[in-house]
């Protein structure tokens, strides 16, 4: 049976949904398993998490530095023997893992949407292919997509247990002269876990505010096609498809939008896709999961006010 | 309805694509040969000069340290090359003779069998194969993937290849052609400069050789310019075709004429498809149709896709998927309507670029070879001590007239114009001509300029078939499938008038197989705007032929052709 | 200062990224092209040692022998060398053993600043430079979207889900910079064909490591499931809250 070792990622006091739902993955994959903590008076953080947690706390780990984390990760490995560790993805968790990679010799796998002690699951080339990996070293090492497990947070209390902390010289080399405060405007588009697209059916540059509206009510970020882009409604940053931004979100809205290839190439990675659209032809709907064929000047403002008042 | 499209003139002129030299000569690039297109024509001309190169390195010498360069405005020589292609191996027999062995080109195949067919909407009969048909002794190639090769030998006998550059200028100075200015990289769409801006060059050399392909841009200028065009104007035909992995071999080559075209003289729907086998695993199928038509709603992509629903076709295709698809206009004036001169000072013209296309055998890239070679040897004459330049460039016109090029297309000379007067009366010319070895009809025909056809209306688009992604493809899936992903953010290179009559901005959105031309808003007074996606286009050049004029985009954009 | 860009040089997108199926990886015979995203990581190198008047640029790359075309490009942006790890036993290299075999070379270069791309373009892993200063022992700082560098150290500020760290380390270190920081150039002409001239050098690897990672099988994706479609009849968007609250996205 595996023992896992699950890096839980904390920002301002509480550990990141991304982590929550690989810890709830570890559980159900079965065999022992818990967390970790790492940073500068986190114990409080290590408690909220359930099952056992190990906490690393120490003022020298008070930047979300990856360096520092391999050497904390490595001995906890090495001292208790795991031999599955277990991330979700981030800027922080891939360069942590990667480096855990070449400290401990341990295959790794990344982009994982699924693992079952023994497998893991993986999309590939644009999500045209799905791969199942495997690892063939004693130690093996996975990062979960992001968005691709529901976090379900551990109802047991935690069982919080001392990590020793030893750091090597390089590890310490970078330091963080300012870290990042909390972005006001909003995720960037590849970032976003819900993407509100905008395309021509929007009938004018005016009415991208439907479509700015709805994000701002469901949490995403905004999103335009090459269409409106080159017609000047949108920034060209906002693009997505073949000759813009690739994305993957858990849910996309796309409103007024055709869905040729071209931009079909940039999106057909998003988990949920839901489309609007007055053409009943439009080859969206051969690749959405909830295909609305109407107008969606008079469904959208709707649709924007139903989910504001479900969130209140 | 009677418009003609070249009533509404593109805002372009010739002087728009010569210049004198501007960059001052330290930042000059000099070289000692230029050749402008990695087709089979300039990399046969590149090959050849590498070859004289090899045998002469002292005569070599006073080229410098680039000898031979070459430019490709495609990503990678081979990106922009498109044909059928049933290829006459004599072209590149007599460039690598005693070099290569026909065993070791990149041909998919000696021609085993063919047939050709005339297609009514449900049936097929097989008529016989006309003469100047016989694929006897011949091959099928994918053109791109031969340009690459060719590219890879040219290569290696020290030739400098230099992608994503296109020549947007012909440099001329005291009436010589002194080489050429390449295009700017970085502009946006309004033309401003971005952060990467990088401007074009000048580029000087010897001789500059132009093996540009069909509408070449600055062949154009330069027929013009030097006053060497012809009694006749050119023509062109539209080809788009598809290639595709299939379940079962295809066992020979086809040819279709009849439906889905029409025979009515009204129409002027010259063309026919082809089918060819590539291998036990792959087919490639293609119309072709002569930019001649006048129905506003004929489209050539979309014929392309009915042809395939018909059962004799349907089958080749069963169980199998397109992988690629393109579209490229063809020369098919042929004899009466190539220039009076392929040479200036300075200057050399070669292969489709100045028509030397062989409309009845659909054959074309062993003449580009041919003329590409004999460009080389009248290039390198130029080095010869007591030779003058004019007398060294003279003689390319001369050895093209003594070449087979020359007495092939003058034995098929009138074949295309007469299929201008409808298909049967121009099948009955083609028997006599042909039967004549060309000497019938004595009189020359006069070919009439494709933009000069007046339009009109039928509907005809509610017949072409609905796309299912399977078997027929809309517009921008294949573009998609052309390995089309140009940079959106940069100036438009079209050349039309943006303001005309509904008739014939529904004539360009039709055409063009790539969706660039879109019927805009109405004006009120009978005319539209015509709307453009630009980087859509894959540079087929048929709006030159209708009434606008495509220029060249920036460096590498367009498509990655790659077995076409 | 010296400057080394770790590249890669993978399988031209317009041929087609397509997975072998014998060998159950990329398909990596046809065109290589250096990867979008290392263009970056080159035009930051030559930024650098523009800016700093002095200095070399040298790209390094591991691959198949026809690598090395792929590699002229950076050349002919103005790198001053290219060197090619290439030994069939890394044909099917995963990171552990590409980190392997980049560390070696790099450890051979003793380059000031190390950099590398944001992600790779085939693979679409990005972390490979954290396994490589592993190896080396180098400090690392990712997603870099402005850099500066001067008196042996250097500060980058860094992009994350939360917004932008600035991180100060000393050199060497390896830098992963983000397409956010600046504009590749496009290679002149002169720089085009002097590339040719410039050395370019084949190494054997001199650090291998075995895969530690397998691919067991591939499959095509999964259908997208009960697809619904409907027209409007004046609930459509009560009906697509229900939708979304039914996947827990609202």
């Amino acid at each position: 049976m595996a023992k896992t070792l699950v890096f839980l990622e904390h920002h301002e006091g509480a550990v990141q949904k991304g982590s929550l739902g690989v810890l709830a993955k570890a559980a159900q994959i079965g065999g022992e398993f818990a967390g970790a903590v790492v940073g500068s008076e986190v114990r409080a953080v290590a408690e909220s998490a359930g099952g056992t947690v190990w906490v690393a706390d120490d003022a020298r780990l008070a930047a979300p530095l990856p360096q520092p984390r391999v050497d904390v990760l490595a001995k906890l490995v090495r001292d208790e023997g795991y031999d599955t560790v277990l991330f979700a993805q981030s800027v922080l968790a891939a360069d942590i893992a990667a480096g855990l990679a070449a400290r401990l010799g341990a295959g790794l796998n990344w982009g994982l949407v699924d693992f079952d002690g023994e497998t893991g699951t993986a999309p590939a080339l644009q999500d045209t292919v799905v791969v199942d990996v495997g690892w063939s070293t004693p130690v093996r090492i996975g990062i979960f997509r992001a968005g691709a497990l529901d976090a379900e947070a551990l109802t047991d209390t935690a069982d919080v247990r001392d990590a020793a902390v030893q750091l090597e010289d390089f590890s310490t080399a970078a330091e963080m002269v300012e870290q990042a405060h909390a972005e006001q405007q909003g995720p960037s588009i590849e970032d976003a876990e819900i993407i509100v697209a905008g395309g021509r059916g929007l009938g004018e540059p005016e009415k991208f505010a439907l479509a700015e509206e709805l994000a701002r009510a469901l949490g995403g970020a905004v999103a335009a096609t090459r269409a409106v882009v080159d017609a000047g409604w949108y920034p060209y940053s906002a693009q997505v498809g073949q000759t813009g931004k690739t994305v993957s979100p858990k849910l996309y809205v796309a409103l007024g939008i055709s869905g040729a290839i071209q931009h079909k190439v940039g999106m057909q990675g998003s988990n949920v896709i839901v489309a609007i659209n007055k053409d009943p032809n439009a080859p969206i709907f051969e690749y959405s999961d909830l295909g609305v064929v109407g107008d969606l000047h008079e469904i959208v403002p709707r649709l924007t006010e139903l989910v504001r008042s479900r969130k209140s | 309805m009677s418009i003609r499209p070249s009533e509404y003139p593109p805002p372009w002129s010739t002087s728009d694509a010569i210049a004198a030299p501007t960059d001052p000569v330290e930042e000059r690039i000099d070289v000692g040969f230029l050749i402008v297109g990695a087709g089979p024509a300039g990399l046969a001309a590149a090959i050849r000069l590498g070859q004289l190169i090899e045998e002469s390195p002292a005569t070599a010498e006073r080229l410098g340290e680039v000898p031979v360069a070459v430019l490709e405005k495609g990503k990678a020589p081979g990106a922009h090359l498109l044909s059928g292609a049933v290829v006459n191996p004599r072209g590149l027999q007599r460039l690598f003779k005693g070099r290569k062995r026909i065993e070791e080109m990149p041909f998919y195949g000696e021609v085993h069998g063919e047939s050709v067919l005339f297609m009514t909407k449900r049936r097929a009969v097989r008529i016989p194969t006309p003469p100047t048909m016989v694929n006897h002794r011949n091959y099928v190639a994918s053109v791109s993937q031969l340009g690459r090769w060719l590219a890879e030998e040219a290569e290696e006998l020290g030739v400098t290849i230099l992608p994503e550059t296109s020549a947007e200028q012909l440099l001329v100075d005291g009436g010589r052609v002194i080489g050429v200015r390449t295009g700017d990289r970085g502009r946006g769409r309004g033309g401003e400069e971005l952060g990467n801006f990088e401007p074009g060059s000048d580029i000087a050399a010897r001789v500059t050789i132009l093996a540009e392909g069909t509408q070449g841009h600055l062949t154009g200028a330069a027929l013009e310019r030097f006053g060497l065009r012809g009694e006749n104007p050119q023509v062109w035909a539209l080809g788009v075709k598809e290639v595709w992995r299939v379940a079962k071999p295809l066992d020979q080559v086809i040819h279709t004429m009849g439906w889905p075209l029409r025979a009515a003289k009204r129409y002027r729907e010259f063309g026919g498809s082809f089918v060819y086998p590539m291998g036990d695993d792959m087919v490639t199928i293609g119309m072709v149709v002569g930019l001649d038509y006048r129905d506003t709603e004929l489209s050539v992509h979309d014929l392309l896709q009915e042809l395939k629903t018909h059962p004799r076709i349907k089958r080749i295709l069963e169980g199998g998927e397109r992988v690629q698809w393109g579209a490229k206009t063809i020369p098919e004036g042929g004899f009466v309507a190539l220039p009076s001169h392929f040479h200036a000072p300075g200057l050399l013209l070669c292969g489709d670029g100045v028509g030397l296309v062989n409309v009845p055998a659909l054959k074309g890239i062993h003449y580009a070879v041919e003329s590409g070679r004999l460009a080389a040897e009248a290039a390198w004459r130029t080095l010869a001590r007591g030779e003058s330049m004019r007398s060294a460039l003279a003689s390319y016109d001369e050895s093209l007239r003594r070449s087979f090029i020359w007495s092939d297309l003058r034995e098929v000379r009138n074949m295309r114009q007469a299929f201008g007067r409808g298909f049967y009366v121009g099948g009955a010319l083609a028997g006599a001509m042909t039967a004549s070895k060309g000497r019938f009809p004595p009189r020359d025909a006069p070919t009439e300029r494709d933009a000069d056809q007046s339009l009109i209306g039928t509907d005809r688009a509610a017949s072409y078939p609905a796309a299912d992604g399977k078997l027929v493809f809309d517009k921008l899936s294949s573009v998609f499938a052309s390995g089309n992903r140009t940079r959106d953010d940069q100036p438009n290179h079209i050349r039309i008038q943006e303001k005309v009559p509904r008739e014939l901005a529904e004539l360009w959105a039709h055409m063009c197989p790539a969706q660039v031309y879109e019927v805009g808003e109405a004006d009120g007074d009978g005319t539209v705007r015509v709307k453009l996606a630009p980087s859509n286009c894959v540079q087929c050049g048929a709006i030159t032929a209708k009434g606008g004029r495509l220029t060249p985009p920036e460096g590498g954009s367009g498509p990655e052709y790659t077995v076409t | 200062m010296k400057i080394a860009v770790c590249v890669k040089a993978v399988p031209d997108a317009a041929s087609g990224r397509r997975i072998d199926p014998a060998t159950k990886r990329l398909d990596r015979s046809g065109e290589l092209a250096i990867s979008d995203f290392d263009t970056y990581a080159v035009e930051e190198g030559l930024r650098l040692k523009e800016a700093s008047g002095e200095g070399e640029v040298v790209v390094v790359s591991m691959g198949p022998e026809k690598a090395m075309d792929a590699l002229r490009k950076a050349l002919a942006m103005g790198a001053d060398r290219a060197v090619l790890i290439t030994d069939s036993a890394l044909e099917n290299a995963d990171v552990l053993g590409t980190a392997a075999a980049l560390a070696g070379a790099l450890e051979n270069e003793g380059a000031d600043l190390v950099l590398f791309g944001q992600q790779s373009a085939d693979g679409g892993g990005a972390c490979l430079w954290a396994a490589v200063a592993e190896k080396l022992r180098y400090p690392v700082v990712s997603q870099v979207s402005e850099l500066t560098v001067g008196d042996g150290s250097l500060t980058g500020k860094r992009q994350t889900e939360f917004g932008y760290d600035t991180i100060r380390a000393p050199m060497p270190a390896i830098v992963a910079v983000s397409d956010a920081i600046n504009t590749p150039r496009y290679p002149s002409l002169k720089g085009i064909m002097g590339a040719k001239k410039k050395p370019q050098q084949t190494l054997a690897a001199s650090g291998a490591a075995e895969p530690g990672t397998t691919v067991v099988a591939l499959n095509p994706p999964p259908p997208r499931g009960e697809a619904q479609k409907f027209d409007d009849d004046g609930s459509a968007a009560d009906r697509i809250v229900e939708f979304l609250a039914e996947k827990r996205l609202v």
